[in-house]
């Protein structure tokens, strides 16, 4: 039997569970995922930079690990180059190895890149406490605690998290008609995979890197801003890139991060949702057809539906809260979607943005 | 709100009578259907000859037509109802065909009907194989390779190209009817030909040999928005039937992609077609490289979106039913959160495992070997939190002798020194046991794959059990259980029962330390968005695996009431029936109904009938704890035997008992006591005597006199009931279970009465006072199951003075009893004139009887809603007696057609899995109408006669008379032929199979020249059931099932059928609902 270890939540209540993941104190906001699929990929996400991750589906584990081979730096299986959650929480861990694609115990996987985790930890009761106040600090770790006091919780949205997860330098996929600067604030490798399926040329930047200084001498025809975590708001140099593209007239489309980075360089505002959309069953729909959607979903934040800046529109609105999913120029081919159509995990039903941004360039 | 405008009256088509592959699930999705209409204040004209549904109640449709769901009543219906829109998709394959073929009648047309949901034209893609995979293969989607047949001369021209093992699928078919595994040439001649006897049309299909079976439930409105509800992962491999697979939501060994893969597939291909409504895809996956077939589609609700409805809180039925009136998904609510809309996918925090419940052990005879042919005849439905929680849950819920995974075999084997055989891995419904055996003896899960193809996730989960016993078992020889090993243990769905079998403790004081140690379930709500909405309904179920309640104790009226349990042979919809009545009532009189029960395929677990549903097993555990949370009285009499018997095992406990108590209901389920109390009131029975000695039966048998019935113990419910006629076939019984009969169960002997008319008193009392009852009088004679019997009420031919000292006898024995609640007597009565009578009471049983929705519908007096009352202390008036100008008539429904060994002959053990009751102004009108009801065909006039034994032949003299008069042309076996000629009447005779020479009455009977089989067996033919002999007789009854033609084997109903043909050609009988015949009773 592993050893024990201890979920402390910022307002004190303790939960007592069983590691099945590398033995070390960590401290991030504890945040909930409805998905039944998919934990490669959703523990590769780096918008869970700084996150501690608990599924509410109970069984975790269940086939195992995708191998992790790569082409052109590019995973085939899993969503970046490592882990990103800060730890996992899960009701029952599966172990399991037997699946035709795995290489390895999933539990293994987690040791080996140093993640800490654990199960028999009731995960309904908490994401019910998530719920209800609010996604919240917390601490993992195996020192039996009495209480949340001389703990040191740490807050995830202070600080800008791009430097952590966002590529160190320029990279080039591609060799294709369509030249797009991918900003990458914390990319899923399956945006760039969706985007190399048409004629393109993708350019990847670092979060703060200046297309339009005078030396970067870069030619590009169209924008793309990925995903990534934390709070858009610590991220003025990637608004002041955009605020010039949208000057320039340049199509540009953002996802999740990249829609709340839009958003504020058209004028809108931001807030922090009670506990965020995470799960793969966010109903959204689009205010131009009608046309309904299943989609994944990874947010914190979101773009206030109030304060849509004079000649945007809102694009898609979600079913079950009625906050905004999507942001959209009334002329310009300059759009965002808060919601995941690259999926990975989750639905694929609204893979045709990919198509429809190479399609306005 | 964009609903189609237009839509006043809408006419709905059930499934009629409960049978193998088109069971309870259509009450279900009817009901819900007819709610959605009801909501929209539509008017719904109801088909359904199924008498003991809830969907046939005013409480949910407007009309009612206890008819058959056949397109000639049903276009007699329509002319005379002239509603504006029809629904076909609820009423499982039965519905769905009659509307193809009222549509190619050009019926619909005719009167200008709209068809609601998806169009025939997609119903046709989906049903026509041949078009079907042209449509998906034009999608550039993957179908099995297959060739189509439409004769044996086609199947033979391609023998050379087929490669084994190949599958033969019949179109057009419920339940996979038809439809078999051909490893060889022989194998698929044999397939080919009984299949194409039932279809015009087979298949022939490359054989996925151990893919994963995966479904998927997907919606659609007519904007083309689209979402999949749920999938669903079948534990046992392609081959096996998906009904008779244990089946697991949601899928547990598919990786993301896999999973949105084959739901993207499935969006395309709903989309194409284009379905309105609900459809349920089904796929094999390949799982060495995740390759996919699609197998098929089903273009209405089925079996399986009805486990879907109840496995993810999201009501399937009920949206597909808004769909087809033209709303949007995003225009209707979550009925759960009330917050959210229906457009969404639901998220599970838990996991739900189905387990096929089958009767092979009444069915004697058939081998219980599983495979793509449905014979389940119910389900159970399990939720927990692990996979090993929810199996042995679901284990525990069938009701059958196990208490987990963990057998007796295994556990006596525990301790075995010698050396362990281990179990065969055949496909039959006790394959999982068995793997659990070799499991704990350890033979390698590699091996238990390769046999079974059972994915190893699955085996590694019973493994995990096995290790959990395994523990315990060791932990056992040092004395008491450690806290975190009994908390394990209940983790992994291990009952109170089994830990104290190990630990050698009864499984109260197992209780007791749980308590002390705080090991206590908790109660965990199901809100279709894993927690991340809350939920407005309270859809319950029980785990170990948390920490906190989701809910908090009722402090309204609250009362228990507990459901039937899985369907099975003797308890089925009519439970459920009394189940929904008792809760409906109780929430009008102020209360908070709780519902407790775990079958998916019933609408008493809708979570939108009761105040709070307990989706749990039905043990006296389990029972405990819901009433240790929520502090209700229970109400125990309304939900079949399953709920009758736990009253007995709690009846020790600290719980409110509403109505008899357990020592009362022990006064009659105890034979001795009975019959003590009868003879102290001076009431007649049956000679009887418990025995469990060969020599004593012999003996007490040739004094009471043969014929005998034998009956074992009650523990065994009711299994191998057999009646002897001479000392031989006594002692062959005896011979054949004696491995069943000793001290502990010992069988009971009693005088079998031939010839004897068999009566059911239904009543409700209160203080031991009757408040109503119903007296129905079967047509056939003793010796037939009551379950098997056609009922008619009124009764037709008892005289006056029996039925007045049977309403006396059962006044006498209510007051004895100080009867509260409903309860049901069964007679004998050998009454040959007035004066000259004997009534004898067989058995009682203090709870709602099989034919209260019968009785109560054809009364018009609800006698649920009455014995509610009672049970909840209201004062009830006593109901007036009603004189009938009419007659109803309940008849079985048989599925022998599905059971290939099973010889299709009534006799006292039940064998029928549902039933139909129609009305007519005679005795004979009704039947007619009832027997149509259940799938027979009206017959051409042509009827082959094999009449056993002096008796049978005299007493269907006046029949075979009618039969001629009406021109019928008659085929007669040797002795018969000779006997008609006796009486100047022609026959053709036919040699039996025995006789070894053509035309054999067989052939006959498969070449379809004959269109009705009257078969009356002599007793030497019954004998073949104990002497596993292959009788003529035998061949004669198979062969008329197998071919789908009307067969007779009693000459009561013989009778009765055929002088209802001379009465009423089919046009003649009357098209009138149920609401026209009760208004015409007088009172």
């Amino acid at each position: 039997m592993g050893k024990k270890g201890y979920l402390v939540l910022e307002n004190g209540k303790i939960f007592e569970g069983i590691s099945f993941g590398y033995k070390k104190e960590v401290s991030g906001e504890v945040v909930f995922n409805t998905g039944m699929v998919g934990y490669p990929e959703s523990l590769t996400d780096p918008s869970y930079y700084g996150q501690i991750l608990t599924f509410t589906y109970p069984l975790i584990g269940n086939y195992g690990v995708p191998p992790l081979t790569h082409k052109n730096n590019i995973f085939d299986y899993i969503e970046s180059d490592k882990i990103q959650i800060r730890a996992l929480i899960v009701s029952s861990y599966i172990a399991n190895n037997s699946h035709w694609q795995s290489k390895e115990y999933f539990s293994s996987w987690l040791v080996s890149q140093k993640v800490p985790a654990l199960d028999g930890i009731d995960t309904r009761t908490l994401t019910k406490i998530l719920r209800t106040t609010g996604v919240m600090k917390g601490i993992l770790t195996f020192n039996k605690p009495q209480n949340n006091e001389g703990l040191n919780f740490y807050d995830i949205n202070k600080e800008n998290l791009a430097p952590y997860v966002s590529c160190k330098k320029k990279m080039t996929y591609g060799n294709g008609k369509n030249r797009i600067l991918f900003i990458d604030c914390g990319v899923k490798y399956n945006q760039i995979k969706e985007l190399l399926k048409y004629d393109t040329t993708i350019i990847r930047v670092p979060w703060n890197y200046d297309p339009f200084r005078v030396l970067s001498n870069l030619d590009f025809d169209a924008v793309f801003i990925s995903n990534g975590p934390g709070d858009p708001r610590n991220m003025p140099e990637t608004v002041d890139t955009i605020k010039e593209a949208i000057k320039r007239e340049i199509p540009i489309f953002g996802i999740c991060l990249g829609h709340q980075l839009l958003s504020l360089a058209a004028g809108g505002e931001i807030f922090k949702l009670k506990y965020g959309h995470r799960g793969q069953n966010q109903p959204v729909v689009n205010q131009i057809d009608h046309k309904c959607y299943i989609t994944s979903q990874n947010h914190g934040f979101a773009v206030s539906n109030e304060h849509i800046p004079p000649g945007w529109f809102n694009w898609f609105t979600n079913l079950n809260d009625d906050t905004n999913e999507g942001l959209h120029h009334k002329i310009l081919p300059i759009f965002s979607v808060q919601f995941h159509p690259e999926a990975a995990p989750g639905p694929t039903d609204t893979d045709w943005l990919f198509k429809y941004f190479i399609s306005k360039i | 709100m964009t609903r189609d405008k237009g839509l006043e009256k809408v006419i709905l088509l059930g499934s009629g009578a409960l049978k193998i592959g088109e069971a309870g699930e259509f009450d279900y999705s009817g009901s819900q259907a007819a709610k959605a209409l009801k909501e929209e204040k539509i008017q719904v004209i109801l088909v359904n000859p199924n008498v003991a549904t809830i969907q046939t109640s005013p409480d949910f449709v407007d009309k009612i037509y206890f008819l058959p769901v056949t397109p000639d009543f049903v276009e007699r219906i329509i002319a005379k109802e002239k509603p504006d829109g029809i629904m076909l998709g609820f009423g499982g394959q039965t519905a769905l065909n009659c509307g193809l073929e009222l549509h190619k009648r050009n019926i619909f047309k005719k009167y200008n009907l709209k068809v609601l949901g998806t169009p025939i034209s997609a119903i046709n893609k989906t049903e026509d194989r041949l078009l079907f995979r042209n449509t998906i293969q034009n999608l550039g989607l993957r179908v099995p390779k297959s060739v189509l047949c439409k004769s044996l001369k086609e199947v033979e021209k391609i023998r050379e190209r087929i490669t084994y093992p190949v599958i033969i699928r019949a179109g057009f078919s419920l339940g996979g009817l038809g439809s078999g595994l051909a490893r060889n040439y022989k194998d698929l001649i044999l397939l080919s030909s009984n299949a194409l006897s039932l279809t015009p049309q087979i298949l022939i299909e490359e054989y996925l040999e151990h893919w994963k079976e995966i479904e998927y439930e997907v919606v659609r409105d007519k904007d083309d928005n689209v979402l999949t509800v749920c999938n669903m992962e079948n534990f046992d491999p392609m081959g096996i039937h998906t009904g008779e697979s244990i089946v697991v939501a949601p899928s547990q060994t598919l990786t993301n992609s896999e999973y949105h893969d084959l739901r993207s597939i499935a969006i395309k291909v709903i989309k194409s077609l284009p379905i309105i409504g609900e459809c349920n895809i089904q796929y094999a996956l390949n799982p060495k490289n995740g390759d996919y077939r699609i197998i098929e589609v089903n273009a209405r609700l089925s079996r399986s979106s009805a486990l879907a409805s109840k496995a993810t809180g999201y009501p399937l039925a009920y949206i597909a039913a808004k769909l087809a009136l033209g709303y949007r998904l995003s225009e209707i609510r979550n009925k759960v959160t009330k917050a959210t809309n229906a457009f969404f996918e639901p998220a599970l925090d838990y996991v739900v495992i189905k387990i096929p419940r089958w009767e092979f052990l009444k069915f004697k005879g058939t081998e219980g070997r599983l495979g793509s042919e449905m014979q389940s005849v119910g389900e159970v439905m399990a939720i927990g939190r692990t996979f090993e929680e929810a199996f042995q849950k679901a284990i525990r819920s069938l009701d059958i002798e196990y208490e987990g995974i963990i057998s007796e075999e295994l556990e006596a084997d525990t301790n075995k020194r010698t050396e362990i055989e281990f179990k065969n891995m055949d496909p039959t419904p006790s394959r999982p046991y068995n793997i659990a055996y070799n499991l704990y003896f350890g033979q390698p899960p590699e091996r238990i794959y390769k046999e079974t193809g059972i994915d190893f996730w699955f085996l590694e989960r019973i493994q995990k059990i096995v290790s959990v016993y395994k523990q315990l078992v060791n932990e056992s020889k040092n004395g008491r259980v450690k806290k975190e090993s009994l908390l394990k243990a209940k983790k992994s769905g291990f009952s109170d029962i089994q830990i104290g079998k190990i630990f050698n403790m009864s499984h109260s004081q197992v209780r007791k330390l749980r308590k002390k140690y705080g090991i206590i379930p908790k109660i965990c709500q199901i809100d279709t968005l894993a927690g991340e909405f809350p939920a407005k309904t309270n859809y319950l179920y029980l785990s170990y695996h948390r920490d906190t309640n989701d809910i908090l104790r009722g402090t309204d009226k609250q009362v228990g009431i507990i459901g039937g349990g899985p369907y099975q042979i003797g308890s089925s919809v009519e439970f459920d029936w009394c189940a929904v009545n008792a809760v409906l009532t109780s929430k009008k009189l102020g209360y908070k109904p709780i519902m407790i029960n775990c079958n998916p395929e019933t609408v008493s677990t809708d979570y939108d009938i009761s105040s709070k549903l307990y989706f749990e097993e039905l043990t006296s555990e389990r029972i405990l704890d819901i009433v240790d949370f929520e502090k209700c009285p229970l109400i125990l009499s309304v939900g079949g035997q399953i709920p009758n018997t736990l009253a007995l095992a709690l009846n020790k406990e600290k719980i409110r008992f509403l109505g008899n108590q357990p020592d009362t209901i022990d006064k009659v389920e105890n034979r001795e006591k009975f019959s003590a109390l009868l003879d102290k009131l001076n009431i007649a029975q049956p000679i009887w005597r418990r025995l469990t000695n060969k020599n004593e039966a012999v003996q007490f048998s040739e004094d009471i006199g043969y014929p005998v019935l034998i009956r074992p113990s009650y523990v065994l419910s009711g299994k191998a009931m057999y009646v002897a006629y001479t000392n031989e076939m006594l002692e062959e019984y005896f011979e054949r279970f004696s491995a069943i009969i000793n001290p502990v169960y010992p069988i009971v002997i009693s005088k079998f009465i031939r010839g004897a008319k068999e009566v059911d008193y239904d009543g409700v009392a209160q203080n031991g006072k009757i408040v109503v009852y119903a007296i129905s009088e079967h047509i056939e004679h003793a010796g037939v199951h009551s379950g098997d019997a056609s009922l008619v009420l009124p009764t037709f031919s008892l005289s006056a003075p029996a039925i007045e000292e049977m309403r006396l006898t059962s006044k006498k024995i209510a007051k004895a009893l100080s009867i509260n609640g409903p309860f049901n007597i069964q007679y004998l009565v050998s009454d040959h004139d007035d004066r000259n009578f004997r009534v004898l009471v067989i058995e009682a049983n203090l709870r709602a009887s099989r034919s209260f929705p019968f009785v109560s519908k054809v009364l018009g007096i609800n006698f649920i809603q009455l014995a509610t009352k009672v049970l909840l202390g209201r004062k009830v008036k006593q109901e007036k007696f009603r004189t009938l100008p009419f007659y109803g008539i309940k008849v079985p429904h048989f599925s022998f057609t599905r059971l290939r060994q099973v010889d299709p002959i009534l006799r006292v053990e039940m064998a029928s899995t549902g039933e139909v009751a129609c009305f007519g102004k005679d005795i004979y009108e009704a039947y007619l109408k009832s027997i149509l009801s259940t799938g027979f065909s009206y017959p051409d006039k042509s009827a082959l006669l094999s009449l056993g034994g002096t008796e049978g032949k005299e007493r269907l003299l006046s029949a075979v008379k009618n039969l001629n008069k009406m021109g019928f042309y008659l085929y007669a076996t040797k002795k018969t032929s000779e006997f008609l000629k006796i009486h100047g009447i022609s026959s053709t005779f036919v040699y039996k199979v025995h006789e070894r020479k053509k035309p054999n009455v067989v052939d006959l009977i498969v070449q379809k020249k004959v269109h009705l089989v009257i078969n009356l067996s002599d007793k030497n033919d019954i004998g073949e059931d104990i002497s596993k002999e292959v009788t003529d007789g035998y061949l004669i009854r198979r062969a008329s099932v197998d071919s789908n033609i009307p067969l007779f084997t009693k000459a009561t109903i013989a009778n009765v059928f055929v002088t209802a043909l001379a009465k009423y050609s089919i046009g003649k009988l009357s098209i009138k609902s149920w609401d026209e015949y009760i208004s015409s009773i007088k009172y």
